[in-house]
């Protein structure tokens, strides 16, 4: 509710008709309580959009918000003024106990909220097709193919174009989106990129595909927010969206450590375990990512009884 | 007692002693209500089992595994049993002695338990084979969905088992027709998530 | 047989180390001392319970008039017993992860992540299955029958039989904390993290048989309360002439009826992966998840409206009885109260539209999601339109209902925020969505539960609840609520995942410790309702209101005595039009003797109920620790003592009409010698529960 108004400054909402914006922006001064400070903790999530598809769904949230004003905004008038002119002891307000119903009324409180969600909906079928996350983002530059992998307590990311995995590190160059496919060695997770994105679960034996991109160069917190186990709460990974330089010397700086990923290693990188460094390889098995969503056993990492606390 | 002599089509409680008629109706209207439920119960295991039937892994599918005939003859018997149960609710409801319901009643119990017997040869058989629920989706499916069925069909010869005492103790009396009226209702419902077991697990299963 | 042999075939898994004592003595951290006390707590409380009821003399009435009981009324108040036990420890360990949260920016915090898992996973079944059910289930039991002119529920052993397989389950979640641990799978209990391959310990188990208990005497309550209503209505009293709480009971009852199988059929195929190896939702060999996910959410999504619905009811009563006034729209509202329950069974899938679906799936989902607060809004306005030229009188629940409004109003609007795909992306599984949901089950469950329990309270036990305590705890669960949950959208907005034991982003702690003042302040809502309580017992003598009809109310419970007789009513009322009894008032047919007052048969107690209670809870215990003689004991408590009740035919007594009579006609001499309350005077010691009556010209 009143947070919907702390959109910080940038952006704006230039499709929102002027009224709703007007009568956001009186809701923003009422929930005075929610500006102290509340931009800094806005920006960490899609408010703070920092990509595309960040920026289309503040947009289509802040739409929804001040179509929504309309139907809760009679509501939140009505009720304490009813209730407080009606009160008992208020002897000038009039008395009809036995008043029940009214056509031209229940027209009003069954039609307009349909008008509304039917309004809603026609948004709503427009957006999910255009931000789902299976589709590619447009962009002059062919997208940066990264293949996810989502382990306890760390996300693994495979770049079978250029060779090259990390651990807790997702790089990208800024002028290309990046298509993701994502499975999981372990439970269900969902990869979360706030500033640039949605979510997409990753599940084990099967991939789902996302698709992000970042407008311009920056550093942007990336997470499972699907509860995993005592290590979830630290699994974070950095997302760098590089001007093209950078990148290459990422690529490169990977590629000079000289590590192999192969599944012996993938296996003991998949242990239950919290990984605060990021890891670079400078090589891939081809075809790793298939093998392991191709993986039958229920958990190379399943906790021995031992740890069950 | 008063009022209307026959308000459930199957319920004939004239002259059997001391218990509301509307109370009946409710009873069964309950029961029929736990039916619906218990029909969810299976719905859904119907479900699961179409998501799972082809998750085989690597472990014996439904074409090796299946025997249409023992299957068919399970259908066979427990249809009849249908037809007994049936036979002895027209017996409890028209003939005064409690003699041809017994029999009848226990025609159904043999019946029932043949059907069992047979179930668990199958399943014995699947063992045999190394078919087990732990090898597979499927196996794990089939494994729920099927021996659900075969549950059922055990609480409902102990039902029977029940009520062959309570006869031989009270008899007839108003209680135990309810009871026999909601038995029935359980066992015909048994016999339709057999035909549907039957038809898409093991027709499907084999033919499909 | 060797020693280890001989112990897992006796006791099964458990172990010193199963006692959170053992592990807090030997790894002294905060977290376990936590834990410890917890248990210790249990512990205590139970020796405690054992010491009072022996010093008192209390075993024998509360088995021979309490457990035993078949009468609804004290069923019903048994399932609200439980839900406010089960309450306060829920509440507490909410209090104790905000604490937590808000210590743990960068910081260890006080609770370990494991606790903090078991903490969030307890807190939230026990709110849905032992705090919202019960309560709910509680007041359905008192309420309904009395409304619907009936003496009894349809099946009253059946109702026994589910309020003690609940409190069975509930037992098992209180023993958890002295007896091993509790999952950290949470309310949902996702697989595979709940599979044994991740969790091989007892707690997934605890929370397997603690749900399905409650899953199976819910679906049983459901199945009574349908048959209750279909079948057990006084005459004269057509379904569109019941209170509005019986429609919506009705459909509560409905949807527990088809949405509790699926979680039951859940539950039972995660055992079986379990327990015997079975591949359902493992990650090998042909499991699939996804199954899970769906069946879950196919009961999960009703059972939104199970919990909200009967709220939905009861502010439909306060709102008429606190206005003085007619419902508005009664037609309206049981429109739409049917299609909310219809729609309910359409939605299931928003609650995962992240899995990777098209977007044709979402955008059906997202729509019909948004549909359903159509009917929702038209009950919203529905309550304004009963208030509108009303004669208002802030009580307790009146107040709840209008605090009720208007913070529903914004959970609905964040609601359809999360229904729209794109939208639901980027703060699902962040606590925008814990927000959202404490956000409409807050107002929408708890606000109508407690007005319930206020409003129908001096019906039970002929005295009111101090309005000044219920008006201090009014506030605290509003100001609570707000400060306790607004700031969870913020951070949900800010990107913060749901369930995390430790953060660190610092900008989240402000913010994090306003939600940590709300928790207390709610907690103080709760703390305030104990003491509403313990006051107006102290001053019952002041407070009682025999005659019956406090409120000046309109449906048939307010024409009988407060506490009502145990057959509800000395004759079966007839009814010719809604609000009868408030109809019966204005045209002085109300408090009149019966022509003719007959016996009444009423079902005798029975120790079926608290033996199968027992025998599922043991059952339960035994699975959970694999001890497996002590689980085939149980399941034989279950059904011994169920079959043997089949030979009893001795199960009524019979109450003669003399006896009938005399009671009725003392309570009407005590109608006809009370002076009628005013309702400017009710909140005082004045109102003897007889209403000065709005004269027929303007009540027509």
């Amino acid at each position: 509710m009143p947070d919907t108004n702390q959109m910080p400054g940038e952006g704006g909402p230039s499709r929102l008709p002027r009224r709703a914006a007007a009568i956001l922006a009186r809701l923003a001064v009422i929930s005075g309580m929610v500006e102290l400070g509340g931009c800094g903790v806005l920006d960490h999530g899609f408010l703070g959009a920092a990509g595309p598809v960040a920026e289309q769904t503040r947009s289509l949230f802040l739409l929804a918000c001040s179509i929504l004003l309309f139907v809760v905004g009679p509501v939140l008038m009505l009720t304490p003024i009813i209730a407080w002119h009606y009160r008992i002891s208020n002897t000038k307000s009039a008395y009809r106990p036995k008043w029940a119903f009214n056509w031209p009324l229940e027209g009003l409180i069954w039609i307009p909220p349909l008008i509304i969600v039917v309004v809603l909906a026609v948004f709503l079928w427009r957006d999910t097709h255009a931000l789902d996350p299976y589709k590619p983002l447009a962009s002059p530059n062919p997208p940066v193919e990264v293949q996810v992998v989502a382990l306890d307590w760390k996300w693994l990311f495979i770049y079978p174009a250029e060779g090259v995995a990390s651990v807790n590190e997702l790089a990208f160059p800024a002028d290309r989106p990046i298509h993701l496919s994502l499975t999981s060695a372990t439970v269900m997770q969902s990869f979360f990129v706030p500033k640039l994105g949605g979510q997409i679960y990753a599940m084990a034996g099967m991939t789902t595909q996302h698709n992000l991109a970042a407008s311009e160069p920056g550093r942007f917190r990336g997470e499972n927010t699907q509860f995993n186990g005592k290590g979830f709460q630290n699994q974070k990974f950095a997302v760098l969206a590089q001007s093209r330089d950078d990148y290459a010397a990422w690529l490169s700086r990977a590629r000079a450590g000289g590590k192999t990923l192969d599944m012996n290693a993938f296996e003991s990188l998949s242990v239950r375990s919290i990984q605060a460094e990021p890891l670079l390889f400078g090589s891939v098995t081809p075809g790793l990512f298939q093998s392991i969503v191709d993986l039958d056993h229920p958990g190379v990492h399943a906790a021995d009884m031992k740890d069950h606390r | 007692m008063t009022g209307p002599q026959l308000q459930h089509v199957d319920l004939d409680l004239k002259g059997s002693g001391h218990l509301e008629l509307n109370e009946a109706e409710t009873g069964v209207h309950g029961f029929w209500i736990f039916l619906m439920s218990d029909a969810m119960v299976f719905a859904l295991l119907f479900a699961v089992y179409g998501t799972q039937v082809a998750a085989t892994a690597g472990a014996p599918g439904p074409q090796a595994e299946f025997k249409l005939g023992s299957a068919f003859i399970e259908t066979l018997i427990l249809l009849t049993s249908s037809l007994t149960f049936g036979l002895a609710s027209i017996t409890m409801k028209y003939d005064r002695s409690c003699t041809k319901l017994v029999a009848l009643l226990c025609l159904t119990l043999v019946l029932g338990i043949a059907f069992l017997g047979f179930e668990l040869n199958d399943f014995a058989t699947m063992f045999s084979d190394n078919a087990t629920p732990d090898r597979s989706g499927f196996l794990s499916v089939f494994f729920a969905l099927v021996p659900t069925h075969g549950l059922h069909v055990t609480a409902g010869c102990l039902w029977i088992l029940v009520m062959l005492v309570q006869i031989a103790i009270f008899g007839t009396d108003a209680r135990v027709k309810l009871n026999l009226l909601k038995l029935g209702l359980f066992w015909h419902f048994l016999d339709i998530i057999w035909i549907a077991i039957f038809s898409v697990v093991y027709l499907q299963g084999k033919l499909g | 047989m060797s020693g280890d042999s001989l112990w897992y075939l006796l006791l099964g898994r458990l172990d010193a180390k199963s006692l959170p004592f053992v592990r807090a003595w030997e790894n002294p951290n905060i977290s376990e001392i936590i834990g410890a006390f917890a248990g210790a707590l249990v512990v205590i409380g139970a020796i405690a319970l054992v010491a009072v009821l022996t010093w008192k003399r209390w075993w024998r009435p509360l088995f021979l008039e309490w457990l035993t009981s078949l009468d609804h009324k004290k069923i019903g108040i048994m399932y609200i017993a439980l839900a406010g036990v089960m309450f306060t420890r829920a509440l507490i360990e909410a209090v104790l992860m905000r604490t937590q949260q808000s210590l743990a920016v960068n910081a260890p915090g006080i609770v370990g992540p494991e606790h903090f898992a078991q903490l969030f996973s307890t807190h939230g079944s026990i709110m849905i299955f032992f705090m919202a059910m019960p309560f709910l289930t509680g007041l359905i039991n008192y309420v309904v029958p009395l409304q619907i002119g009936a003496r009894d529920v349809a099946f009253p052993l059946l109702n026994s039989i589910s309020l003690m397989l609940t409190a069975g389950g509930a037992g098992l979640v209180m023993v958890s904390l002295a007896i091993g641990e509790f999952s950290t799978g949470g309310w949902s209990g996702y697989p595979p993290y709940t599979e044994t391959a991740y969790q091989p310990g007892v707690g997934p188990d605890y929370w397997i048989w603690a749900i399905t208990l409650s899953s199976i005497g819910t679906t049983l309550s459901g199945l009574n309360f349908a048959s209750t209503i279909y079948k057990k209505r006084c005459p004269g009293m057509h379904l569109m002439r019941m209170p509005l709480f019986c429609w919506t009971t009705l459909c509560t009852a409905i949807l527990m009826i088809f949405a509790m199988p699926p979680l039951t059929v859940a539950t039972a195929l995660l055992a079986l992966d379990r327990y015997l190896g079975f591949h359902f939702f493992t990650n090998d060999l042909g499991g699939n998840m996804m199954n899970y996910v769906n069946l879950f959410w196919l009961f999960g999504h009703p059972e939104v409206y199970i919990v909200i619905l009967p709220s939905f009811g009861i502010y439909s009563e306060v709102v008429s009885a606190f206005s003085s006034k007619e419902l508005y729209g009664y037609t309206s509202l049981v429109i739409a109260t049917m299609v909310i329950a219809l729609l309910s069974f359409t939605v299931w899938v928003h609650h995962f539209f992240t899995m990777g679906q098209s977007p044709d799936i979402n955008s059906y989902f997202g729509i019909a999601t948004m549909l359903i607060g159509v009917p929702t809004g038209v009950k919203v306005y529905d309550w304004i339109w009963t208030m509108f030229r009303g004669k208002l009188r802030f009580t307790p629940p009146m107040l709840f209902s209008v605090a009720f409004i208007i913070t529903f109003v914004l959970g609905g609007f964040s609601g359809i925020l999360l229904a729209i795909p794109p939208i639901d992306f980027v703060v699902h599984n962040t606590v925008f969505l814990v927000a959202h949901f404490h956000n409409v089950l807050i107002p929408g469950t708890l606000y109508g539960l407690i007005a319930g329990y206020q409003y129908w309270f001096p019906k039970a036990f002929g005295f009111r609840l101090s309005e000044g305590w219920g008006k201090i705890s009014f506030v605290c669960w509003v100001v609570g609520f707000y400060l306790a949950f607004m700031p969870l959208y913020v951070l949900g907005l800010g990107g913060m995942p749901r369930r995390s034991q430790a953060l660190f982003e610092p900008d989240y702690w402000p913010w994090l410790l306003v939600a940590e003042i709300g928790a207390f302040i709610l907690l103080a809502g709760l703390v305030t309702l104990f003491v509403q309580l313990w006051v107006s017992v102290r001053d019952r003598e002041s407070n009682r209101v025999p005659v019956g009809d406090p409120w000046d109310a309109r449906s048939l419970e307010w024409s009988v005595s407060a506490p009502p007789p145990e057959y509800n009513f000395a004759t079966i009322p007839h009814v010719s039009g809604r609000d009868t009894f408030f109809l019966r008032k204005v045209h002085d047919g109300a408090y009149k003797p019966a022509h003719h007052y007959r016996g009444i048969e009423m079902p005798k107690n029975s120790w079926v109920g608290p033996l199968v209670g027992l025998g599922s809870a043991i059952c339960a215990f035994g699975l959970v620790w694999h001890i497996w003689w002590m689980a085939g004991l149980g399941f034989a408590g279950i059904w011994v003592p169920v079959i043997a009740r089949s030979f009893v035919r001795d199960t009524h007594r019979w109450i003669p009409a003399a006896e009938v009579e005399v009671a009725d006609r003392h309570w009407l001499d005590l109608a006809h010698a009370t002076h009628p309350v005013p309702r400017e005077l009710e909140e005082s010691h004045v109102n003897r529960g007889l209403a000065e009556i709005i004269p027929a010209e303007v009540a027509a």
